[in-house]
C-alpha cells in the first residue's frame, strides 16, 4: 500500500507541476486584467474539486444511513473535511483576485457569495462532528449532511436572484466572458494536478479516521474487560478491518 | 392513533403547559424588545430609510427570538426522560416532530404579532407595498426557520455546549430563507419590487426541508 | 503581480497547514498504539 500510495503521490506532483507550467507560462495573458487573472488557474479548479467533495460527502451520508458501515462514515468525514480546505482556498483567492482588479476584497457577488455559505454549512458539519457526543454522531452528522447538500441548489438560486435584484461587479467574470482555449488546457491540467492531490488527502483522512476508530473500540474493550483483543492494524492495503462486535478472547498469557 | 391524532393531541398538550407556565413567551418577547431597542440606537432613520433597513432588523431581531424558543423545544422532554418514553410507544416519532414544530411556529407567530406594532411604533413604519403580502412572507418564513430550527434542536441535545450549537447549524442551512425573508420584506415595505420570487423561494424551501425533517426524524431520535 | 503570487503561495499555505494537521493526528496515534500494545 504505501507503495501505491508514494506513486500516486508522485504522479500527483507531477501534474501539478505541469499544471503550474500550463497556468503561469502557457497560457496567454489576459487582456483586460491582466497577469492577475492566471489565480483563476488556481480558483476555478478548487471550486470544482470542493464541490465535487461535498457531493462525495452527500453520497456518502446517504449510504451511511441506508448500511450504517464505518467505510461510509470515514468517506463522509474526510470529504467535507477535504472539501472544506479546498473551499478555504477559493475564498482566499477570491479576493485576492479581486483586491487589484476591482480595487475591493469583497463584493457579495453571487459565485463567491454561494461559496461562502457552502463554506459555512460544511465548517458547521464538522462541529457538529466535534461536538456531538457518543455513537449517535455519525447519525446526527449524516442527517446534517443531508440538509446542507439540499439547501445548495436552494442557496444558488437565491443568491443568483438577489444579485440580478442589486447589481455589482463579478469576481470572475460574467457568463458571456469566453476563455481562449490555451486558457482552457491550462484549467483542465490544473484540475487533473488538484483532483489527484485531493484523492491523496481523502485516502489518508479516510485511513486515519478508520484507524482512530479501531484505537478507540480497543480503548473501550479495554475497559469493558481483560478478553478483548487488540485492534489489527491497517492490512497491506490500508485499509482496517471493519469493527466485529464480539470481543475475541486473547491469547496472550496473563 | 394515526399520525395526525397524536400530533394534535401532543400539541394540544404542549400548549396548555406552556399557557400555564408561560416561560418560554415571556422571555422570548423581553429578549427581542431588547433586541430592538438597541438597534433602534445604532441607527436614527428617517421614515424612507427606515423602510429599507427595517426588513433586515426585524428578521433577526425575530430569529434570534425564535432561538432562544427553540433552544427549550425539547427541554421538558429531557428533563422528565419522556423522549424514552416516546421511542419505546407504539406513536410515530413523525407526530413528536409535527407537534413540535407546529407548537413553536404558534409561539414564534405569537411574538411576532405582538412585536409589529412596536416595530411600527420605533421605526414609523408604513408600508408602500400591499401589506397582505407581509402576512403571507411573515408565515412562509417562520415555518421555514421553525420547522428546521425544531430538527435541529433534537441534534443539537446530544452535543455538548448545546445553546451554542442550534445556531451554529441553523443560520448556514437559512441562508437562503433568511435573505428571502428580508429582501421580500424590504421589496414591500419600500413598494419597489414583486417580492412574488422570494414568495415561491420560500414555498419551495418550506416544501423541500419539511419533507427532508419528516424524513430523517425517525432515523435521528432513534439515534443511539 | 504580488496578488498573483500571494495567491498561489496562501494556496499552498492552506494545503500545507492540512497536512501539518494530518500528520501530527498520525503521530498521536501512533502513540496510542504504542501504549495499548505495550499494556
Amino acid at each position: 500500500m504505501k507503495r501505491s500510495f508514494t506513486f500516486f503521490a508522485l504522479v500527483t506532483l507531477g501534474l501539478l507541476c505541469y499544471a503550474l507550467y500550463q497556468g503561469m507560462v502557457v497560457a496567454p495573458t489576459e487582456s483586460t486584467m491582466g497577469d492577475v487573472q492566471r489565480i483563476f488557474y488556481y480558483h476555478l479548479p478548487h471550486a470544482w474539486v470542493a464541490f465535487l467533495l461535498f457531493f462525495t460527502n452527500f453520497l456518502a451520508s446517504i449510504w451511511y444511513l441506508v448500511r450504517r458501515t464505518q467505510q461510509s462514515d470515514a468517506l463522509a468525514l474526510a470529504s467535507a473535511e477535504v472539501g472544506v480546505v479546498f473551499c478555504t482556498v477559493v475564498l482566499v483567492t477570491g479576493p485576492l483576485w479581486a483586491r487589484p482588479v476591482w480595487g475591493i476584497w469583497w463584493t457579495w457577488d453571487a459565485r463567491l457569495t454561494s461559496t461562502l455559505v457552502l463554506w459555512l454549512i460544511y465548517v458547521s458539519y464538522l462541529v457538529l462532528r466535534r461536538f456531538a457526543t457518543g455513537a449517535q454522531t455519525q447519525v446526527l452528522a449524516a442527517a446534517l449532511a443531508i440538509f446542507g447538500f439540499v439547501d445548495v441548489p436552494i442557496v444558488y438560486l437565491s443568491i443568483r436572484y438577489f444579485r440580478t435584484q442589486h447589481p455589482q461587479p463579478v469576481i470572475a467574470g460574467g457568463e458571456g466572458s469566453g476563455l481562449d482555449p490555451r486558457m482552457w488546457t491550462a484549467v483542465l491540467w490544473n484540475l487533473a494536478g488538484f483532483l489527484s492531490f485531493a484523492l491523496l488527502l481523502i485516502w489518508q483522512r479516510y485511513r486515519l479516521a478508520l484507524s482512530e476508530n479501531a484505537v478507540e473500540e480497543a480503548h473501550a474493550n479495554r475497559a469493558l474487560g481483560p478478553e478483548a483483543e487488540m485492534p489489527a492494524k491497517p492490512d497491506s492495503r490500508g485499509f482496517a478491518p471493519e469493527y466485529d462486535s464480539a470481543p475475541k478472547v486473547g491469547n496472550k498469557p496473563r | 392513533m394515526t399520525v395526525m391524532a397524536v400530533a394534535r393531541r401532543t400539541l394540544a398538550k404542549d400548549l396548555r403547559l406552556e399557557w400555564r407556565a408561560k416561560d418560554a413567551v415571556n422571555s422570548m418577547l423581553f429578549f427581542a424588545l431588547l433586541v430592538v431597542v438597541i438597534f433602534s440606537f445604532s441607527f436614527d432613520p428617517t421614515a424612507e430609510e427606515s423602510r429599507r433597513i427595517a426588513g433586515g432588523l426585524v428578521w433577526v431581531a425575530f430569529l434570534f427570538a425564535a432561538v432562544v424558543a427553540l433552544n427549550q423545544t425539547w427541554a421538558r422532554e429531557l428533563r422528565n426522560q419522556v423522549l424514552d418514553a416516546y421511542r419505546v410507544s407504539p406513536a410515530p416519532a413523525v407526530s413528536l416532530f409535527l407537534a413540535k414544530a407546529v407548537g413553536n411556529f404558534i409561539l414564534v407567530s405569537v411574538l411576532e404579532a405582538l412585536m409589529t406594532p412596536l416595530f411600527i411604533v420605533f421605526y414609523n413604519l408604513r408600508s408602500v407595498g400591499p401589506a397582505y403580502q407581509l402576512l403571507v412572507i411573515a408565515v412562509l418564513g417562520t415555518w421555514a426557520l421553525v420547522v428546521n430550527g425544531t430538527f435541529f434542536a433534537a441534534i443539537s441535545i446530544r452535543t455538548r455546549s448545546r445553546e451554542i450549537m442550534l445556531p451554529l447549524i441553523l443560520f448556514p442551512i437559512s441562508i437562503p430563507a433568511l435573505l428571502a425573508m428580508v429582501d421580500a420584506t424590504t421589496s414591500v415595505l419600500t413598494g419597489e419590487a414583486s417580492p412574488r420570487f422570494w414568495m415561491q423561494l420560500l414555498a419551495v424551501y418550506d416544501v423541500v426541508f419539511t419533507t427532508v425533517c419528516l424524513a430523517l426524524f425517525d432515523t435521528v431520535i432513534n439515534a443511539e | 503581480m504580488k496578488f498573483l503570487y500571494l495567491a498561489y503561495i496562501a494556496t499552498w499555505t492552506i494545503h500545507s497547514l492540512y497536512i501539518l494537521y494530518l500528520t501530527s493526528r498520525y503521530k498521536r496515534l501512533r502513540e496510542e498504539r504504542k501504549e495499548l500494545e505495550k499494556e
